[in-house]
């Protein structure tokens, strides 16, 4: 008898993790969040965390007038958000978060680029980059866990300190294909 | 069909004037003109776009501001386009928070076009059924001092969200001679170092 070849154990997901203990580092108070299963753990961390007050959207654009207002009384706010939903935010960015020089932290989680199962994700998964570009965001990507804490603590610092929009696109190459069955 | 003899000036200046301390977000076109003509405040932030978002900026406000108490001026166009943002008010319950909507059943800056609540739609419903049980129609002066008591009142002997439509249908408001300041990074600057301090700008 030959012992069977045992499956590759996957190494544990501690990411998210390492995101909440940056976003605490950082200092955001406020997180609002339209619900994504590659955020899951970030989000129910966040539940059970007195010191952040966790908004949830209808749809994502609230989260970006949301920012602006913790920014103008004085506290920092992050969002969490899929690429499908950037989509619907491009206005607020536009005018209201550029126009007013807001701070603007997005942690996006990415579909439709890597071994995507759903068509209706493509579209704006690859289109993510370019429009949040065009909406002058910088853009800064995550394709490792070990990247995880470094990219959002600069990204904080230039939302934060440098009044700039900022996505970190948390690639789906790190979250993992979603599987359906 | 009730009679409305409210000014839609009369409504932005009996509420801004309830609290000195008062922090006001308006929306854009004809409640930003409105505010503005009440007097020019550094804890005003003005929306000159931004349409749909003025609601979530407010609960913003609000969420890092227990201490304060926040109105939202706007309009009927421009809460008709975030209205989902009224149901996630609803569940975040900031009880400082008053959201009131100068209805004129119009959209004012692009040629006076009849907005949806010229017709059936009903905001004071929409809202109540989003879960703001504190959601009234104010239509004379009697309804708008009630309605300024409990703007007043708010985060104390009244817990907010509170919303309400105040009617004014037909009321055009157009740009006050003096415009508000329209640099929303300047109005931003100004929010932050009234409210928290000149440090903040450092």
């Amino acid at each position: 008898m030959t012992a069977p070849v045992p499956l590759p154990v996957p190494a544990p997901v501690t990411w998210p993790d390492a995101l909440y203990d940056t976003l605490k580092q950082v200092g955001i108070d406020q997180i609002g969040h339209v619900p994504d299963a590659g955020h899951a753990r970030l989000i129910d961390r966040c539940e059970h965390d007195p010191g952040i007050a966790l908004t949830g959207l209808t749809s994502e654009e609230e989260g970006v007038g949301l920012a602006a207002g913790a920014w103008l009384g004085g506290q920092r706010a992050a969002l969490l958000m899929q690429s499908s939903g950037l989509g619907n935010c491009i206005n607020a960015i536009a005018s209201l978060a550029e126009a007013g020089q807001f701070p603007l932290l997005m942690i996006i989680t990415m579909r439709g680029e890597w071994g995507e199962f759903n068509p209706w994700q493509v579209p704006l998964g690859r289109a993510a980059r370019d429009v949040l570009l065009a909406v002058d965001c910088r853009v800064l990507d995550v394709h490792r866990p070990d990247e995880v804490a470094d990219t959002t603590l600069a990204a904080a610092r230039l939302a934060f300190d440098s009044s700039q929009r900022v996505a970190v696109l948390l690639t789906q190459r790190l979250i993992g294909t979603k599987a359906f069955r | 069909m009730t009679t409305c003899t409210l000014t839609r000036q009369r409504v932005a200046g009996r509420l801004i004037d309830t609290d000195p301390d008062l922090l006001v977000v308006t929306g854009l076109g004809g409640t930003c003109w409105d505010a503005s003509r009440a007097g020019d405040r550094d804890l005003t932030y003005y929306l000159w776009g931004g349409m749909g978002l003025a609601a979530s900026t407010g609960l913003g406000l609000a969420l890092s501001r227990p201490d304060r108490r926040i109105l939202v001026l706007t309009g009927d166009g421009e809460v008709l386009m975030g209205l989902g943002s009224l149901a996630t008010v609803a569940r975040a319950a900031p009880g400082n928070l008053a959201i009131v909507v100068v209805d004129n059943e119009l959209y004012g800056e692009t040629g006076g076009q009849a907005s949806h609540t010229a017709g059936n739609c009903d905001l004071a419903g929409i809202a109540r059924a989003a879960g703001i049980a504190d959601s009234r129609t104010v239509s004379d002066v009697a309804e708008l001092e009630t309605l300024a008591s409990a703007v007043g009142a708010l985060g104390t002997a009244v817990q907010g969200p509170l919303f309400a439509v105040a009617r004014v249908p037909g009321q055009l408001s157009g740009p006050p001679a003096e415009l508000p300041p329209r640099d929303g990074t300047y109005l931003k600057h100004r929010f932050r170092e009234a409210l928290i301090g000149p440090h903040i700008l450092r």
